[in-house]
């Protein structure tokens, strides 16, 4: 009886409870909501026709006076009269931690000028999470992806949408390099599209040393590859070891060596080789790789070149692997890697003076100055006009001017000034970037992902702990190339 | 608990009427609809609270537990105003019922739709049919997937589940019964990155060379005894083992609580009986305890196999998968979240499922031995 | 006899209890060793073990040795194989900072006076390079060391050897940074250094409460039901239903998560905690049935015979009888439960994201991209640890002999 009485109560509170809690005006909110997306909806039908019939000069009906269109387009324009205040833009990328707080800072102008709200979500487990969200429907507006190998999913799936219909397409062949147009330009289901736009870039044909102690010690810089040979066999007679190599990257482990190949690939093949290779025409067991792992092992595999012995490579964070030549003494001089490497260096050390770069040399005079580079790439998930203004806002340098004054990124947009790259290596890596006679972007990120972030780091790394032969590695790599 | 028959209570004031013929009709319809509309409502403001973040918690907690308490009671009074052939009938799915509900929706359900694309190419577009399977099975990483898992589950279970087993019987038998136990289980607690963390400082390798001084503990005592550095993480196979010996130290807690709950349950009587009789501590131990505990042995030794087969972060965490340590799990993982191959993921999740067909027949021999329901 | 006995009693607890404390130790030094790191400055954490802090004896560096010959000179003799001599000659001897007993950085700017070691001096100490950077020890007990082990470095070390008592060096900014937030610092433009705090634990606890508390209290009472239901009912489909029950166990969750994530998006579950109960729920019920049913059907067959003749209903027998009868099984399968959920990283990421961060996702966000913030990585495993523990010990209560007993009778 007591229990009956109980359950009772219990049943009254809990309506009690829940009807109290339960805000009453919820449904109304809720249908105002949907009308207000069905209006949204609507709108960007509208818009989209009215890209499609005039290009160049968008009107959009709603607004009473004509807002007259910048060059990335309409609703850039619109956003900076006001007319988007209060949207929200939601954003994903891999970044967390300091780089999302200096990102969200670059942006803060542009929101508090628009009233855009940008929400960006950073994650650490970003490659698997962002593909799980896109095939669940819960996808961002605009993602910011480390390598466009990633893209290239989003784009199969039909997801992506063509830039060339949210951004002006002048504004994106004026700003972006051809050669960066072609790689962002991805076959959808429906034939290419330009997939993204690029966002922050990197070099990664360079050799960092620490110059005040390379100086002081009386080493002078190479510009050619038997030169810097010769400087390394002259370190290790010194009794250094010369190389600071660590390829140890979490899940990603092997991505530093997969770097070297390219780089030195480019130096001693033809461009068109590289390609061929990207595309899997080209085998991994062929003799342009196998040369390019000649040069190599010549370094990595020698434990009097190499701080720690070669064994030491694949258990060395590639962030820690710089450490060593800033200390006192040095342990270790080169350190070859992307630009963006300069972010692990102990904060107190003064760029120009106590550590520069040099450029990783050619082999061969006949394939030129080959640089080889990376970079991010942003994709777009959701088409509403106040997505398009950021969009058109991103492709502006302006966006990440802020950025790329910390150092350690270059940017892709040609309005961006190499004033901006506050100290001298940044700016001298622009430059490099800019004078390279052969510009190629890191192949692993344009292979097909289970090879290009899959076998290839893998077998490398197994090759380089001593798990496996180089044959057996460049064997399996090519059997795991899709069909 | 609900008007039952077996009860028989004052048919006085309020209640009483709620026994009556029109009140019991009246009261099926209104109980059902007042669930519906609390649930609902509870759902509603859950679903887009703003309130203050402690409230939203609250208000969770008790939504959620008291909500699905609520659904069973008023899904069985119910049944039970059902005819009694009909209510005989359909009680026991008021009890099963939600939880394979449940099951099915998040995992049944997606383990048919794998079923389905692993017959499918990597975006899931056009058949291959047996193509990922034979991948699945002729690769060399998935080989290499095989034999470690293989590890894994012989090493793995035997010393997680026999260390866990000592733990438990000897800590039953000491003072400090719970001081050991916390200590055992402690590494429960940790994340997996947490643990990561922890084991690099015991395998970390930094090199060979003049100036370099070993961080990581294995090392420090390895060079102490005079002998020299290794990376052990690269060493294959053995860095398997190296692997196993973390799941153990995660694992030994599971089994130990398992079991030791088991212990407890032993009659304190027929130990002392056994003892009376002058069997020793191990006779009494092999001869009692371990057959009166054995189902617990059974249960405790399938989760932790399932376990091993499904072992995945420690060497996400530890290695990646490199330098042969790589596990099905992981290549699972990979495929399905870096190399977009769903057609391949789906048929590694597939092989893992048959892989557990023998342990899945054998529990059920267990779960046909004498089980007759009421 | 009875003397022998005990003492055999006595004796056998003892060895039970060292074994136990072995295994004790061997459990707890992995752990022990990061409680001390996470304590530990971040830049010693990559220079020295963390046995260190420990009193141990180690080579005090107290004069550093600049040889004043020339690099060509050096160079040439040490390919000759000949030996480097040292002597006021040849080298200036200048004395070190004393490291510890460093004035603060606020005492510095008051103007405190950094001390220094003498300059210790050698004479005539002459060996070859390769002897001078494995180290030459002089017969007072010093040793000589090449800095580094580059010729062109032409500086030499001369320590001793001493105890060193604890490591004072520790600090708790590590977790300050963990609870409170690390400050995030970097320059703009202008060259004006920017900081800001970043993220912090504050809210997380509480999200990853309300995700674990009903996360755990859910599955366990739908799969207490249902490990009822299967052991003791009768009803067609059962041994299939079980069957896939136990096959579900092997599933991985990752399979779900797309669709699950398609469906929530159409409910409008997604990042809600009704969302993430359930996809807790579903991926935990395949365990929590198959643990509770071993348990619940191992339970004496009289003692519901006779409740049943009693007259009871099988829901009247479910709470009355099995539910306190089953607690142990309960209370193990809720501290799994629990911690699995504590700990879980990925389905929170997946289905509750950033508006609702639980402690992984924001130590996972605070540790950042680099991954080499060990200091951190640390002392935020440890803050995360205290609570599922305090729940271990909490429950531990209920894993006591004789609980069924009681229950029975009454």
């Amino acid at each position: 009886m007591k229990k009956k009485l109980l359950l009772l109560s219990v049943l009254v509170i809990f309506s009690l409870v829940l009807g109290a809690c339960a805000p009453k005006e919820t449904e109304p909110v809720v249908e105002e909501t949907e009308e207000m997306v069905e209006e949204t909806e609507e709108m960007v039908e509208e818009t989209e026709e009215v890209v499609v019939e005039e290009t160049e000069e968008v009107v959009v009906e709603e607004t009473e006076e004509v807002i007259e269109a910048l060059p990335q387009g309409q609703e850039l324009a619109n956003a900076y009269a006001g007319m988007y205040d209060g949207t929200v833009v939601t954003m994903a990328g891999p970044f967390t931690d300091q780089d999302e707080v200096i990102f969200n800072d670059s942006i803060a102008p542009f929101e508090e000028a628009t009233g855009i709200d940008i929400q960006y979500e950073g994650s650490k487990e970003f490659e698997a999470n962002i593909n799980i969200r896109l095939d669940g429907g819960d996808r961002p507006d605009i993602v910011d992806y480390p390598q466009p190998g990633l893209l290239l999913y989003a784009v199969e799936k039909g997801y992506a949408i063509d830039m060339n219909t949210l951004i002006n397409p002048d504004w994106i062949k004026e700003n972006y390099s051809e050669g960066l147009q072609k790689l962002a330009t991805m076959e959808g289901p429906d034939g290419p599209i330009a997939a993204g736009i690029w966002a922050r870039a990197n070099g990664k044909s360079f050799v960092f040393y620490p110059k005040a102690k390379f100086e002081e010690y009386g080493y002078v810089v190479p510009t050619t590859w038997e030169e810097m040979m010769d400087l390394t066999a002259e370190i290790a007679a010194d009794g250094d070891t010369p190389w600071c190599i660590g390829i140890e990257s979490g899940a990603a482990t092997g991505w530093t060596m997969t770097d070297w190949i390219e780089d030195v690939l480019l130096r001693v093949a033809p461009p068109e080789d590289y390609d061929a290779w990207i595309t899997g025409d080209l085998p991994f067991d062929s003799p342009q790789v196998n040369l390019a792992l000649d040069y190599i092992e010549e370094i990595w595999f020698n434990d009097d070149y190499v701080y720690g012995g070669r064994g030491a490579i694949p258990t060395i964070s590639f962030g820690d692997a710089p450490l060593p030549m800033f200390e006192d003494p040095p342990q270790c001089w080169f350190n070859r890697q992307g630009n963006f490497v300069t972010s692990f260096f102990p904060e107190e050390l003064v760029a120009g003076v106590d550590y520069d770069f040099f450029y990783f040399p050619p082999i061969d005079e006949e394939y030129g100055k080959p640089v080889l580079g990376a970079g991010d790439i942003y994709g777009v998930f959701a088409d509403r006009p106040e997505v398009r203004a950021v969009i058109q806002y991103f492709s502006t340098g302006e966006s990440l001017k802020l950025w790329v004054e910390q150092g350690g990124a270059i940017l892709t947009h040609n309005d961006a000034s190499l004033d901006w790259y506050s100290d001298p290596v940044t700016r001298g890596v622009a430059e490099t970037l800019r004078n390279a006679t052969t510009f190629r972007f890191d192949a692993s990120d344009l292979m097909p992902g289970s090879v290009g972030a899959g076998t290839f780091w893998k077998y490398m790394t197994d090759y380089v702990s001593g798990t496996i032969t180089r044959e057996e590695a460049l064997q399996q790599i090519d059997a795991s190339w899709p069909e | 608990m609900v008007p039952a028959k077996n009860t028989k209570p004052n048919k006085s004031g309020i209640i009483g009427w709620f026994s009556s013929t029109i009140g019991q009709i009246l009261i099926s319809l209104f109980i059902p609809s007042i669930t519906f509309i609390v649930l609902w409502q509870g759902y509603l403001f859950l679903q887009r609270a703003k309130a203050p973040q402690i409230v939203q918690v609250v208000v969770a907690i008790i939504w959620g537990v008291g909500g699905v308490a609520l659904l069973y009671v008023v899904a069985n009074w119910l049944v039970l105003k059902l005819p009694k052939t009909w209510s005989k009938r359909l009680q026991p799915f008021v009890f099963v019922g939600p939880a394979v509900a449940i099951m099915g929706w998040f995992l049944a359900v997606p383990a048919i739709r794998s079923l389905v694309s692993s017959f499918r190419d990597r975006l899931g577009d056009g058949w291959v049919w047996f193509d990922n399977y034979i991948y699945a099975f002729t690769d060399p990483r998935m080989l290499e997937t095989f034999r470690n898992n293989l590890l894994w589950l012989v090493f793995g279970t035997s010393f997680s589940v026999g260390m866990g087993l000592l733990i438990a019987v000897l800590a039953d038998r000491s003072k400090a019964e719970v001081l050991y136990k916390s200590i055992i289980f402690t590494p429960m607690a940790i994340s997996f990155v947490g643990a990561g963390v922890i084991w690099k400082f015991i395998y970390t390798y930094k090199g060979i060379g003049a100036n370099i001084q070993e961080i990581g503990l294995l090392n420090a005592i390895v060079s102490g005894l005079g002998g020299t550095p290794q990376p052990w993480l690269s060493l294959s196979p053995w860095n398997n083992f190296f692997l196993i010996i973390i799941m153990v130290w995660l694992q030994t807690g599971y089994a130990m609580v398992i079991l030791s709950s088991a212990i407890k349950g032993v009659p304190a009587e027929l130990l002392e009986a056994a003892r009376i009789d002058g069997a020793s501590e191990a006779r009494a131990f092999f001869n009692i305890t371990i057959p009166y505990i054995k189902g617990t042995i059974i249960t405790v030794v399938t989760t932790i196999v399932i376990f091993s087969l499904k072992t995945f972060d420690i060497v996400r965490v530890m290695t990646g998968g490199n330098n042969g340590t790589n596990v099905i799990a992981n290549e699972f993982y990979l495929q399905s979240f870096t190399y977009t191959n769903k057609g391949r993921a789906s048929a590694i999740a597939i092989v893992l499922l048959l892989l557990v067909t023998p342990i899945i027949i054998n529990n059920l021999r267990q779960f046909n031995k004498d089980r007759k329901g009421f | 006899m009875a003397q022998s006995a005990k003492s055999q009693k006595k004796s056998q607890s003892l060895v039970v209890n060292l074994v136990l404390i072995l295994i004790c130790i061997i459990w707890l030094v992995p752990i022990f060793g990061i409680l001390i790191t996470s304590f530990r400055q971040s830049t010693d954490i990559f220079n020295s073990g963390w046995w260190t802090v420990f009193p141990h004896k180690e080579q005090v560096t107290t004069t550093e040795i600049k040889l004043t010959t020339d690099v060509a000179d050096l160079k040439a003799i040490a390919d000759s194989g000949s030996q480097i001599s040292i002597s006021p000659e040849t080298a200036e001897f200048i004395g070190l900072q004393i490291e510890e007993e460093m004035p603060t950085e606020e005492e510095i700017a008051a103007g405190a006076e950094i001390p220094t070691y003498d300059a210790e001096t050698v004479d005539g100490v002459s060996a070859t390079f390769d002897e001078f950077v494995q180290g030459v020890e002089l017969d007072d007990g010093r040793l000589i060391r090449w800095s580094g082990s580059n010729i062109r470095g032409r500086t030499l070390t001369l320590s001793d050897n001493r105890l060193v008592w604890f490591d004072t060096d520790l600090t708790i900014k590590n977790y300050k940074d963990v609870i409170g937030g690390k400050t995030v610092t970097y320059k703009d433009g202008q060259g004006q250094t920017i900081t800001r705090i970043g993220n912090n634990l504050g809210g997380a606890f509480l999200n990853s409460l309300a995700v674990s508390i009903p996360g755990t209290i859910i599955p366990i009472l739908i799969a207490a039901f249902a490990a009822f239901g299967f052991a003791w009912l009768n009803f067609p489909g059962r041994n299939i239903l079980f069957t896939i029950i136990v096959a579900l166990l092997v599933v991985p969750l990752q399979i779900a998560l797309v669709p699950i994530l398609q469906d929530y998006v159409a409910l409008g579950l997604n990042g809600t905690f009704l969302g993430i109960w359930l996809a807790h729920a579903g991926f935990g019920l395949p365990l929590a049935t198959y643990l509770l049913f071993n348990y619940i059907s191992t339970l004496p067959r009289e003692l519901l015979e006779s409740a049943y003749i009693d007259g009871a209903s099988n829901f009247t027998i479910f709470i009355r009888l099995i539910l306190p009868l089953s607690v142990p099984a309960l209370a193990s399968f809720a501290i799994f439960q629990f911690l699995w959920l504590w700990n879980d990283y990925l389905v929170a990421l997946v289905f509750l994201g950033e508006k609702n961060k639980t402690v992984t996702i924001a130590v996972a966000e605070m540790v950042g991209e680099k991954g080499q913030d060990w200091h951190l990585m640390t002392s935020a495993a440890f803050v995360s640890m205290v609570l599922p523990l305090v729940v271990f010990l909490a429950l531990q209560r209920y894993f006591v002999r004789g609980l069924m007993a009681g229950s029975v009778k009454g």
